[in-house]
């Protein structure tokens, strides 16, 4: 559990995902899913758009006298992250974080049974950034076509330079 | 005046297909008899707002399957924002919903002013909410027009954008353009406010409210505009919270749920306003919140116009903002911050932030991480549109084909925003 920017992010283990989301919706009262939103952390803390190298106990370049080089960002425990960010609909709203951690391939079990509305968000999340996301019942590509390769989303897809596809070609 | 049949009001239990609760399937009996036509609606549809793909299976005139196909108008913006400086990728988000397109800027440059703590001027606060709510009648108008033109009633749709115009016109007056103004920045606004907008808007004011009594005259007593919304398109409390609903849609499901007056944002719990609750969770009832939207949308502007505060409109922080361009002859420093803003960027600090506004389609929040450089790590945005097309199967339930049409345009989806 964490705080930050007066945000609550609460970490659970990817196979505990389910049961605190149904916690957190029948006990805690968040009833609504705003947003699925996965985050893909490859290359974390390397070199900037600046090409400076960083430094973990490094400058912060946005304060005055201060020396050194900038300072190098906390690493992520995984590759990617998949934040659910749930809230209470009542007269004292509450917003929550919750997060889990995979790896290229690792399995997220899917929370439709619990948030109807979770279903598009997941199949976003599959498409654009390859989240293997478990026991979903159409986990089908949703943005991009059916037949299309990669997640663009991904720090190593490239940016630019896709095929032009033709209808001729078969 | 009970000009409409009296239709079965708000359902008992979940709609909510199962179990994949986008997809209506047509039930088996019906698919083994052989009769069902499946259509395809779209994706290049007059009342699909943009293109949007339904895969519809009729049984008659009946709809007893939908499946929705989105993502014809994906044009990656979030990975586009990753490749730019957070003071550039703010031009972005203004393209992705181009109705509201304040609001984006706003969610953005919200999220960007959360990372790097910094405080904004109250001027640039009310000014914001101003142009906001103004942006908000201007969805609405172009909402209400294109749905009363798909059922039938053509000269709303000339009304409303007559009214729209001037809306436009006053954006053009702050930002130099009439959408896509890109008039926010983090700290708060690109420039100050023209002074003569504040007559200029508050003629529009004045005339507004007259407007939308037009509009009223126009549609509420008319027989056809009655019996093609009412009753229609059903959506009930639970399973609009169920399936994420947001917005109108939410509100006239009968759920007292606005961000500005749960969560305050801007100067939103400084000015007076109520927000419209129905209860029908019907197309008309979705009518009737907007229309009623729009009225509080003006009393805030008129509220805005009378209160706005003097002072400066953007925050003084050099690392951040932009130095006064006539500074720039006279300062090495202010030259020297001029250049890196430009070229590098300003830096956020390292972290990840949610930020949700109240936008004219509903809860429009943005997930932006970022890793302590200039370039944005991660954007994220959660689109209304996106969710409220996932209520289309539950919604059109017993619908009729000219129904779904109805139905389709009341949840105020805008392919742009959906798809991003």
């Amino acid at each position: 559990m964490k705080e930050a920017h007066g945000e609550t992010t609460l970490v659970v283990d990817p196979a505990r995902l389910v049961e605190a989301a149904l916690h957190l919706r029948d006990e805690v009262g968040f009833d609504f899913l705003s947003d699925i939103s996965a985050t893909d952390y490859l290359g974390w803390g390397g070199k900037g758009v600046s090409g400076y190298i960083g430094t973990p106990g490094g400058r912060d370049l946005n304060r005055p006298s201060t020396s050194g080089l900038q300072k190098l960002p906390d690493p992520k425990p995984k590759r990617f992250s998949v934040s659910y960010h749930l809230l209470a609909i009542r007269s004292d709203p509450a917003r929550v974080r919750l997060q889990v951690w995979v790896d290229d391939g690792e399995p997220v079990p899917s929370v439709v049974s619990v948030w109807p509305t979770a279903d598009w968000h997941e199949r976003e999340a599959y498409d654009l950034m390859g989240i293997a996301v478990d026991g979903h019942p159409n986990l089908t590509r949703i943005l991009m076509d059916d037949d299309w390769e990669g997640h663009p989303l991904r720090k190593d897809y490239p940016i630019g330079g896709e095929p032009v596809r033709f209808s001729g070609d078969e | 005046m009970a000009l409409a049949p009296e239709r079965p009001r708000i359902y008992e239990g979940s709609r909510i297909p199962s179990p994949i609760p986008t997809v209506l399937e047509a039930p088996q009996y019906l698919r083994d008899t052989d009769d069902i036509l499946t259509v395809n609606f779209g994706p290049n549809h007059p009342s699909t707002h943009g293109v949007l793909r339904l895969v519809v299976d009729l049984d008659g005139e009946a709809v007893v399957g939908v499946r929705a196909v989105i993502g014809y108008l994906h044009t990656g913006f979030e990975k586009s924002m990753e490749q730019k400086s957070w003071w550039k990728a703010i031009t972005y988000p203004a393209r992705v919903d181009y109705v509201s397109f304040q609001y984006n800027e706003l969610v953005f440059v919200l999220a960007i002013e959360k990372l790097l703590e910094i405080e904004v001027p109250p001027r640039a606060t009310w000014m914001r909410m101003l142009l906001c709510e103004l942006n908000r009648i201007h969805s609405h108008l172009v909402w209400l027009g294109t749905a009363g033109l798909e059922l039938g009633a053509i000269s709303m749709f000339w009304y409303c954008f007559r009214e729209r115009d001037r809306i436009l016109d006053l954006f053009e007056m702050v930002g130099g353009t009439r959408m896509h103004t890109r008039y926010f920045q983090a700290g708060g606004l690109a420039e100050d406010v023209p002074p003569g907008f504040w007559d200029e808007c508050a003629k529009f004011v004045e005339i507004m409210p007259k407007a939308i009594d037009d509009y009223e005259a126009l549609v509420d007593r008319s027989e056809i505009w009655l019996e093609r919304t009412k009753g229609l398109g059903l959506l009930s409390r639970e399973d609009a919270i169920a399936l994420g609903q947001s917005g109108p849609v939410l509100r006239a499901s009968g759920v007292q749920w606005d961000l500005r007056r749960a969560e305050p944002y801007l100067a939103y719990d400084q000015v007076d306003f109520r927000v419209p609750v129905y209860h029908g969770g019907d197309v008309y009832d979705r009518y009737r919140v907007r229309m009623e939207e729009m009225r509080e949308s003006v009393r805030i502007i008129d509220q805005a116009l009378r209160r706005m505060p003097d002072g400066p409109w953007i925050a003084d922080d050099r690392k951040v903002v932009l130095p006064p361009r006539e500074e720039l002859h006279t300062s090495m420093e202010s030259l020297i911050h001029h250049f890196k803003i430009v070229t590098e960027g300003y830096r956020v600090p390292e972290g990840e932030v949610y930020v949700a506004v109240e936008s004219a389609r509903g809860e429009l929040g943005c997930y932006a991480v970022s890793d302590g450089g200039p370039r944005p790590w991660r954007v994220k945005f959660r689109a209304p549109s996106f969710v409220a097309l996932e209520a289309t199967a539950t919604a059109v339930t017993d619908a009729l084909v000219a129904d779904m049409i109805a139905v389709l345009g009341s949840l105020d989806t805008v392919m742009g925003e959906c798809d991003r």
